[in-house]
């Protein structure tokens, strides 16, 4: 077995950098810079190679059995600077047995020395990817296996209420119950409640993780490209005095209160003559009504805007620095009213994330949905006055495997491969 | 080397019962010079339980046999004396045929067909001995110094491993009653260092007929319409009976209680482990205690014998004990037992030691068919030696070996489940087994197996032109059901009232619909009147289950996708440190041969699954970079 070693953290200049180790020589590797530090205890060294300082660096050991991949692993905390970690990275590759990692290739370890499960790793991935506070808690939640779990009890359920149904298919001319009907249907029943429940929880946890998308939406020149580069904080979009400037959707991803937030400049609505603006136009609206948000920029108060807001959706009058009165107005240019807009936006936002559920990748939204469809199945036939039992046995049965599919019991080969491509380098 | 006189042949099979008599049948129409070697000639095709073919899964097993032109199905044509179709309520996927059979004609019918095979010699005698030669099997010694030698022997030694009959608290060695355990062949086999499990059966008291009241007793009758084992039979041969039905009660309850400790199931005489599905009737009264009756089938055992089997009262009681609770049934007030009931324990040996041909991987062939491989039934263990049969045939002639998967055949199923899971109890097919129960169903065991017999070799002409001609006719008749589409309005014009989603149906699509009927195809499609029934109705039947093919073909090649990551014999377990110890155990014992097999050990986890994988691509990446 290899060595590999990997510059752990984000590339560039950083606080601090982190190369990671992992490998039955890798302690050995470390003695070479400096002296070992005892297990699990962070130490600050200074980092020697061939006579020369390379830098003074938190040194960090984890045995065997006792580490993120269940080798002999090392960490080096250094000075995130490119010069430093590229001269660490130099020395690393000149030591005997060690070479660089494989993308993805410390979380493979952890795997096959099995520290951790698949629906763990997804989470992992999930965790590194992690922008902001709230997905970080998801994937959190998912890495403690607290989707193996819930999915443990629904297949349990699965399994008793097929194992009904199979006693009056096999055991017919012996003594078993003749109605397993009321049983089955009601375990039905509490399946499709708890699936859907997930379900629902799925959109709003699929936004945690891909973000939320806000809308700024209203007539032409109210400020709204002006509002957003407020928000962002940059120039994202071309603001100018003349109606119309902003044709496409300009998206600007940010962190908003925790929340990962990709706010949407659009083209302002208008009846236009002009055709490339009316196709702007009309991608605004679609955009728009997708939007999980959309903030209503007013030229004045009582305009009727060209769509119809939604309940949870905000109403602001535009270019507050130009208006007499300030109520229910702001302005991206001298920011009033803009740290009230921030919070309307995240109280909003944060409410949906409330209700997030575990699954948070679209394979697994998608193995949760067949499963639903079957369990419909099995329902409606079980409506009927008369049914054919191995049919409803055969969406059991497939209902069971798409709950299967999910926590990677079955078909494990191709769910590999999704998992690892996703992967990059030093996790 | 003691061999005064040595014969040769293509293909020795040891053992006349289920498993042998379809082994060697197998084997010699595969073209194989055969020999059978049994104690008796006359105990050949002796039905030694209960005078029944067939059932759920079972009747299954039986088609699937008959479909790669085997015997059992056309012995139990000849021999069932009632017919019923199990489940004929439910749908034809779940419907399995059963006869109860006369034990004369039934072992008459064995022996006839094994005696019209020009390859097949049958041999009254003992095998004392494996004969084994550079790590493999070369032949068999009989008592009285004869050896003869063979490319291939299969072994159907059936309860005879070191069998124990016990009688309450009496036991002495035996096989089934009335024969002598082949200890000696037991002796020889031990020393291969075979896993090896115990496990039990009992047997209920056979009763005399005439001393039974059968007027107060309820008749069970076969079905008007019976349907039989073979696609080359229509019709039931011998006259058709009645069977009875009575009931235990409180009564009967009582005395089985009040004697447990005299049973030899519950008075520690026994150390085997029985089916949970066939409990004794101690079992059933332990077991479920708050029944105060259970079904008793009393199933006549032929049709000029007065010999009754009560199916439902099995037991290791004392004699005087199952007097006294089986006079306490209705209708066996006056009853006499001609032979009491008794339990048999006897040694299996591990599956999971036999490769899917059910050849001995340890030691080449070498093949094992039936009981010994601790399966229970006539029908699981005559498909068994079909399979050793075949492949017995086909080692010795060179040609390449026949195996059966999970998603052509229930006999796949079951050899599939023997040497990837092994049997924790006497294993016993049930329809729930198979996870393409739709598309594997006892009607169209034909068109599935048929054609892999005629290009294995074991079919013979006039079952592949029969075949061949239904095969066309159904192609023909699916063709003009298929040809036109009819809109909703002509489709409730015959009576069909279907969604109206603006879609035409064809006649092949409406078919899977509820509450068809073929007098709606036939008005739909007047010509596929001129159809003969049995293609009629076989097309019905398929097209029921028309829109589930296509997922299930999903799910089978998913499988076989699982099936095609080999895992390699020397895979080291132990190098998996993520694995509890219990499972490395467990997976090292078994050697699975592939994720899917793998995956379905018990116990087996995802994470575990998700180990064994990622270690063998850690292994194929390793190969590459090499």
């Amino acid at each position: 077995m290899d060595t590999i070693f990997a510059l752990a953290s984000a590339r560039g200049k950083a606080g601090v950098a982190v190369v990671r180790l992992s490998g039955p020589v890798s302690h050995a590797a470390v003695a070479r810079f400096c002296a070992v530090p005892p297990l699990r205890r962070a130490i600050l060294r200074r980092l020697i190679w061939q006579n020369e300082v390379l830098d003074d660096a938190l040194v960090l050991l984890f045995g065997a059995g006792a580490s993120f991949t269940g080798e002999d692993s090392a960490e080096l905390q250094l000075h995130g600077s490119t010069a430093v970690v590229s001269a660490v990275l130099r020395a690393l590759s000149q030591i005997d047995g060690l070479r660089m990692a494989e993308p993805g290739e410390f979380t493979r370890r952890a795997l096959e020395n099995g520290c951790l499960d698949l629906t763990q790793v997804e989470g992992l991935a999930d965790l590194i990817d992690a922008e902001t506070e709230s997905q970080r808690k998801q994937a959190q939640r998912v890495l403690s296996g607290a989707l193996g779990q819930r999915v443990e009890g629904w297949r349990r359920d699965l399994l008793r209420a097929a194992a009904l149904i199979e006693a009056t298919i096999d055991f017919a001319d012996e003594d078993v119950p003749v109605d397993v009907t009321p049983e089955v249907s009601g375990l039905v029943s509490g399946l499709l409640a708890s699936l859907r429940q997930e379900i629902a929880g799925a959109r709003a946890a699929e936004r945690i993780r891909d973000g939320f998308e806000v809308a700024i939406v209203g007539a032409p020149n109210v400020g709204k490209s002006t509002l957003l580069n407020a928000l962002a904080g940059r120039e994202a979009a071309i603001t100018s005095d003349i109606a119309g400037t902003t044709r496409d959707v300009i998206e600007v991803r940010m962190d908003l209160e925790g929340l990962a937030v990709t706010l949407l400049d659009t083209a302002g609505l208008r009846d236009s003559s002009d055709q490339i603006e009316r196709i702007g136009i009309e991608r605004a609206i679609a955009r728009a009504g997708a939007a999980d948000l959309r903030v209503f920029l007013l030229s004045h108060a009582g305009e009727a805007p060209m769509m119809q807001p939604l309940p949870e959706d905000i109403v602001l009058v535009g270019k507050s620095d130009t208006l007499a009165s300030q109520e229910g107005a702001i302005s991206g240019k001298t920011g009033a009213g803009l740290d009230a807009l921030i919070a309307a936006i995240s109280s909003r936002l944060a409410g949906r994330a409330a209700s997030a559920g575990l699954l948070i990748r679209e394979r697994q939204r998608i193995a949760l949905e067949r499963s639903i469809t079957a369990l419909e199945s099995v329902q409606t036939a079980l409506d009927r006055s008369t049914y054919l039992p191995e049919l409803v046995a055969a969406e059991l049965r497939s209902a069971m495997r798409a709950l299967e599919a999910l926590v990677g019991r079955i078909d494990v080969e191709s769910l590999l491969d999704e998992i690892f491509s996703s992967f990059c380098i030093g996790k | 080397m003691r061999a005064f006189h040595v014969k040769h042949f293509d293909v020795i099979v040891v053992g006349g019962g289920h498993a042998g008599a379809e082994a060697a049948a197998a084997a010699a129409r595969m073209g194989a010079n055969t020999a059978l070697i049994s104690l008796r000639k006359d105990g050949i095709g002796v039905m030694s339980c209960n005078p029944a073919i067939g059932g759920l899964g079972k009747g299954h097993l039986v088609r699937e046999i008959d479909a790669m032109d085997g015997i059992m199905g056309r012995a139990a044509d000849r021999g069932g004396i009632q017919f019923r179709l199990l489940n004929r309520r439910k749908g034809p996927a779940v419907q399995g045929p059963r006869a109860q059979a006369d034990r004369k004609l039934y072992r008459q019918a064995i022996q006839d067909f094994l005696a019209q095979e020009p390859n097949l010699t049958v041999i009254e005698g003992e095998v004392v001995a494996l004969r084994v030669q550079g790590g493999k099997v070369t032949g068999v010694d009989l008592a009285g110094d004869i050896a003869l030698d063979a490319a291939a022997v299969v072994l159907t030694a059936g309860t005879f491993l070191n069998g124990v009959l016990h009688f309450g608290d009496q036991r002495r060695p035996g096989g089934r009653v009335g024969d002598d355990p082949s200890i000696k062949l037991a002796e020889q086999l031990a020393g291969l260092a075979l896993e090896r499990g115990r496990l039990k059966t009992g047997t209920p008291p056979r009763l005399d007929g005439r001393t039974i009241n059968w007027d107060v007793l309820e008749q069970q009758p076969g079905d008007d319409e019976p349907v039989v084992f073979s696609f080359l039979n229509a019709a039931p041969e011998a006259r058709q009976i009645a069977c009875g039905i009575t009931h235990t009660n409180a009564q009967t309850h009582d005395i089985v209680r009040a004697n447990l400790d005299r049973s030899a199931m519950y008075g520690g005489h026994i150390e085997g482990v029985g089916p949970r599905y066939c409990p004794s009737i101690e079992d059933k009264v332990v077991r479920f205690a708050d029944k105060t009756s259970h079904q008793v089938f009393l199933e006549p055992e032929g049709l000029d014998d007065p010999l009754v089997y009560p199916n439902g009262i099995s037991t290791s009681l004392p004699v005087e004990v199952q007097e006294a609770y089986v006079r306490t049934i209705v209708g066996l007030e006056q009853v006499k037992i001609t032979t009491p009931g008794y339990a048999i324990e006897y040694d299996y040996f591990d599956p999971r030691a036999l490769d899917q041909t059910l050849q001995l991987r340890t030691l080449p062939r070498l093949f094992f068919a039936g009981q010994i491989n601790g399966t229970t039934g006539y029908e699981e263990a005559a498909a068994q030696g079909m399979v050793a049969g075949l492949n017995a045939a086909a080692l010795a002639l060179g040609r390449p070996p026949i195996t059966f998967g999970r998603s052509d055949s229930y006999i796949g199923v079951m050899i599939d489940d023997l040497t990837s899971r092994g049997v924790t109890e006497p294993y016993r097919m049930f329809t729930s087994r198979a996870e393409y129960r739709l598309t594997l169903r006892a009607d169209n065991a034909d068109q599935r197996l048929t054609p892999k017999g005629v290009e294995a070799g074991c079919v013979r002409e006039t079952r592949r032109i029969a075949f061949e001609a239904k095969a066309e006719q159904m192609a023909l008749a699916q063709a003009q059901l298929a040809a036109t589409g009819f809109t909703s309005r002509e489709l409730a014009a015959v009576g069909l009232h279907v969604s109206q989603d603006g879609a035409r149906k064809s006649a092949l699509q409406v078919m899977a619909f509820p509450d068809v009927e073929e007098q709606h195809i036939a008005a739909l499609v007047p010509s596929f009147m001129d159809f003969d029934p049995v293609v009629r109705s076989q097309v019905a039947r398929d097209a029921l289950y028309a829109q589930y093919l296509h997922r299930q073909q999903d799910e089978a090649s998913a499988l076989k996708r699982e099936e095609a990551a080999e895992i390699p014999p020397e895979f080291d377990y132990s190098a998996l440190h993520g694995l509890s110890n219990e499972l490395t155990a467990k997976l090292e014992r078994r050697r699975p041969a592939n994720m899917a097999q793998a995956g379905r050990i018990e116990g087996m986890t995802p994470a575990a699954l998700t180990l064994i994988l990622a270690h063998l691509r850690k292994a194929r990446r390793e190969a590459v970079a090499r």
